[in-house]
């Protein structure tokens, strides 16, 4: 008998579950239907009266598209989204005489092979008399399931189609309905930039949270040993979170990469700005923000390869040891990443500066180099400080240069040529070290992530600000 | 000393006698500057000669050039088993596997070793080990797969293009020292001299590599490992970006930029999409982990839950272009629609959007070429796991194009990946660049001055 189950099983599903696409293109081609229905409606009675139609017939087609439409894509939607969940509850309520209560995984299990069962695709020796009544439920189910959902969607889209057909009229302000439809999509797209916001502070507190249940904040802040174990080979031992060698760490590379970017991309910013040749300009600009577009692995593995071994042997003929893979190697090459960030900051800073402060210092008989070291500079200072503050936020969160480069031994010490670790290298080794997601391990990953979202946050809202005040100050 | 004490005469002698040092210090300045713009290029020269110089090499390798002979001595199996008329799918599947496992069990190793000993007869006197090592040993799949496919080849000869070992690669070109002791070589010394005599010949040449844009990764045989399933990754998360980000970051915008009422609520709106543009990469990958994996409970390392945390991080830069786009389009535009009486919808869609879009496209093609290059939270969701084969829905496991340059970086095999990494480097950033000239060259042809 079972072998002949699986095949005709298999053609009673083939036979009502449509792919969701095909279900997807089929309303579409509803919609333009309606589309034209609406559009004949209203020109045919634009014809028949001498009553001005309120709005373009296109508007009235748009309208009934989208009452035809819209309401079946949410069935469609919601219906997909809750159905699953019901069948699955009804097939294991199904199977619980036969094998009793099932842990969540167990139910997985068990649903896999009722799955199969009924695709026809299960080895037929090892089957059991209950899975294959189940697998019989399911596709039943599975039926009547979208059967009944096509029908709703079907119903739905026609009567909408009947009734607003029928209510097109002279008087119908159709544009006025399309519009605010078109302005509510507009204004939920412009919800998803905030909710993705709120959704970052809320995951990140919550698993933070869970987190501090384990482990003190105290402990985690103003701890000075980082040194987590590992959840699999030492269960009962959770190892040390604290958090300020990593703090140390990022500090360390970040000032040296600021040690780097600053000095270069000002004299760059300054000198395109206020000296070069626009043939100079127009072309040595592109080429250094080249360097900003560059993928950040890219500079890791530079600084892995390249950087790295050049300081070791530079370090050598001088007779200082110098890791290759330590805070120097990290924050040399993160300083020329950042660059190009500082010097189109500072430059876009410097030319805001108006003619007239520089015309009236020139006047005067002061040199160039006066007048931008003494009238230009302190006029622009609060934006290249801004700049300033955005290229330190972005360093602080830069990971795959220090993952790469800076040789991941968080301890306290201030010798730029030994290996450090930062927050960021240590959110993705507690991530991708330990599989356990609601281990300790994993979670400081959060607390480690919201202590960086609230010190960028900090850094970006300062620059931010004062970037703001300066742009209105010379506008 | 106050200059109103001083004479006339005597301030110009003055001011004439300090006009040498104060141009020697505007030169000076000046020269300053432009060590900073050449700092700049030649940062950029060095960065790019020493990874081409170092990738280039690396789009060929040691190739084989081999007859096979399908020996149906070696090869015993029964015949491909097909579906009878009354057996379930499952019974067949099961039928099916048992023959495939019977085809994984030949001992296809014997027949490289056997054509390379055909090759070079002196090859025989050699241990089997130190010949299968010349080949490397993801190559013996292809001749399952062949016969797999087509057992009537069985018997016969045909003339195949076999990878070699990693290490036979790195031998022959010199990227290891030669006159290390044989402790410290990877290969034997019968195997290097062999290997260094088949070269000779011709047997083994350098050829374009095709398993490095054609393959996916494999760990066990080191030379066949390709970009292939990287490159499929990050198109599905590309298209991902692009069918998501954009037109919810262009939609967005045109909400705050035409029609929101200027007020607290918007100008926080503003503040917040500024500053979500500033947040870490990596704080976005730990919002994936935690809301898409872990409260969704989508799959680990595929591209659909990389491609929404991609588009979550493009959106504020899709957003910001967007804006600026619009805002370049003149008022007068807008209020000439207007004055002849279309709705300030109509306006912004039949008018504003149209000559905006040269500068929305630039925005939105270099928000999706970010994303291409975005490593960091694509390691939080899982991407960095070992994945060989080559997605074909964004719902299964795949690598990543960035990743993958990561997880070759800390291939133990340095002498042979060092190069293959800065290859994949180079593929990666000639798909940025281009990316990039597309852009420019969009805004260069529909640049508008108004």
């Amino acid at each position: 008998m079972s072998g002949h189950t699986g095949p005709t099983l298999n053609k009673a599903v083939n036979g009502v579950e449509m792919s969701n696409l095909t279900l997807v293109a089929i309303l579409l081609m509803i919609m333009a239907v309606a589309y034209q229905l609406g559009l004949t409606k209203s020109r045919a009675i634009e014809k028949g009266t001498v009553a001005r139609m309120h709005s373009r017939p296109g508007y009235y087609g748009m309208l009934t598209a989208l009452w035809c439409g819209v309401p079946a894509f949410l069935i469609f939607a919601i219906w997909s989204l809750i159905e699953p969940t019901v069948i699955r509850s009804l097939v294991i309520a199904e199977i619980v005489p036969h094998v009793g209560e099932l842990s969540s995984q167990q139910i997985a299990v068990q649903m896999r092979r009722i799955e199969n069962v009924a695709s026809g695709f299960a080895a037929t020796a090892s089957v059991q008399d209950y899975e294959i009544i189940a697998a019989e439920r399911l596709t039943r189910l599975q039926a009547i399931g979208s059967l009944a959902m096509i029908g709703a969607m079907a119903a739905v889209a026609m009567a909408a189609l009947v009734l607003v057909r029928r209510r097109i009229h002279p008087n119908m302000r159709a544009r006025n309905a399309v519009e605010t439809f078109t302005l509510i999509v507009l204004m939920m797209c412009s919800a998803v930039a905030v909710m993705t916001t709120i959704g970052i502070v809320l995951s990140m507190l919550g698993e933070s949270l869970r987190f501090f249940e384990v482990v003190s904040p105290i402990d985690f802040f103003f701890g000075t040993t980082w040194n987590p174990a590992f959840s699999t080979t030492s269960p009962d031992r959770l190892g040390d979170f604290g958090l300020l060698p990593l703090l140390w760490g990022t500090l360390m590379v970040t000032v040296i990469a600021l040690l780097i970017a600053i000095p270069v991309g000002l004299m760059t910013a300054i000198y395109m700005a206020e000296y070069a040749p626009s043939w100079v300009r127009s072309s040595a600009k592109p080429v250094i923000e080249v360097l900003a577009g560059i993928p950040t692995i890219v500079y890791g593995v530079f600084a892995l390869m390249i950087v790295g071994p050049f300081f070791a042997d530079l370090g050598e003929t001088f007779g200082i040891t110098i890791r290759a893979t330590s805070a120097l190697t990290a924050g040399v090459v993160m300083g020329i990443m950042i660059i190009p960030f500082i010097s189109s900051l500072a430059d876009d800073v410097i030319t805001q500066v108006p003619r007239a402060m520089r015309d009236g210092s020139l006047g005067l008989g002061a040199t160039k180099s006066e007048t931008i070291r003494k009238v230009v500079l302190p006029a622009a200072l609060p934006g290249i400080v801004g700049a300033f503050l955005l290229a330190t936020s972005r360093a602080v969160g830069e990971t795959m240069i220090v993952l790469l480069a800076a040789g991941n031994s968080p301890s306290l010490h201030a010798n730029p040529f030994e290996a450090v670790s930062t927050v960021t290298v240590s959110i993705v080794n507690q991530l991708t070290g330990d599989q356990d997601f609601a281990s300790a391990q994993s979670l400081v990953a959060f607390a480690l992530g919201l202590t960086l979202f609230v010190i960028t946050l900090i850094l970006n809202v300062i620059a931010l600000i004062i970037v703001r005040k300066y742009r209105e100050q010379y506008e | 000393m106050p200059i109103g004490r001083l004479s006339s005469a005597e301030v110009e002698a003055r001011v004439v006698r300090s006009l040498k040092k104060r141009h020697i210090k505007e030169k000076a300045f000046r020269a300053v500057g432009l060590s900073g713009v050449v700092t700049g290029l030649v940062l950029v020269l060095i960065l790019f000669t020493s990874i081409l110089s170092r990738g280039l090499p690396a789009f060929w390798q040691a190739t084989f050039e081999l007859d096979v002979y399908f020996n149906p001595e070696i090869i015993r199996i029964d015949p491909r088993p097909t579906q009878t008329s009354g057996e379930s799918s499952g019974d067949f599947r099961e039928r099916e596997l048992a023959w495939l496992t019977q085809v994984n069990m030949v001992n296809w190793n014997r027949l490289l070793e056997d054509s390379v000993i055909a090759a070079a007869p002196e090859a025989a006197a050699m241990a089997r080990r130190d010949v299968r090592r010349l080949i490397t040993s993801g190559e013996r799949f292809q001749l399952r797969e062949m016969v797999a496919e087509n057992p009537s080849i069985i018997g016969e000869t045909r003339r195949l293009r076999l990878l070699a070992d990693a290490n036979v690669d790195v031998w022959l070109r010199g990227n290891i020292d030669r006159s290390l002791p044989d402790a410290q070589q990877q290969l034997s010394r019968a195997t290097r001299d062999l290997a260094d005599k088949l070269f000779e010949e011709g047997i083994i040449k350098i050829r374009f590599s095709q398993a490095l844009f054609m393959n996916p990764d494999s760990r066990s045989s080191l030379a066949s490992a390709g970009l292939a399933g990287a490159f499929v990754g990050s198109l599905f998360m590309m298209l991902i970006v692009m069918f998501l980000a954009v037109p919810v970051g262009v939609a967005s915008a045109i909400y705050l930029e035409e029609f929101a009422p200027k007020n607290k609520l918007t100008d926080l709106i503003e503040v917040n999409i500024n500053n979500l543009a500033a947040v870490p990469s990596i704080v976005f990958g730990l919002l994936g982990a935690a809301i898409f994996i872990n409260t969704f409970n989508l799959p680990m390392s595929t591209p659909i839950v990389g491609g929404l945390v991609l588009s979550l991080m493009t959106l504020p830069t899709v957003i910001i272009a967007t804006r600026s786009a619009l805002k370049a389009v003149p008022p007068s535009i807008r209020q000439a629609a207007l004055g002849v009486g279309a709705s300030r919808v109509q306006t912004v869609f039949g008018h504003v959007l149209p000559l905006a879009i040269p500068g929305i496209l630039t925005g939105a093609i270099l928000g999706v070429a970010q994303a291409l290059g975005e490593t960091a939270p694509l390691l939080l969701i899982g991407m960095n796991a070992f994945v060989t084969n080559i997605a074909s829905t964004p719902f299964e496991q795949s690598a990543a194009l960035p990743v993958q340059i990561y997880l070759w970086q800390g291939n133990e095999l340095r002498n042979f990946f060092e190069a293959r990494t800065s290859a994949a480097i180079i593929v990666l950033l000639a798909l940025m660049i281009s990316l990039n000239a597309f852009a420019i060259w969009l805004r260069k042809k529909f640049e508008r001055r108004w």
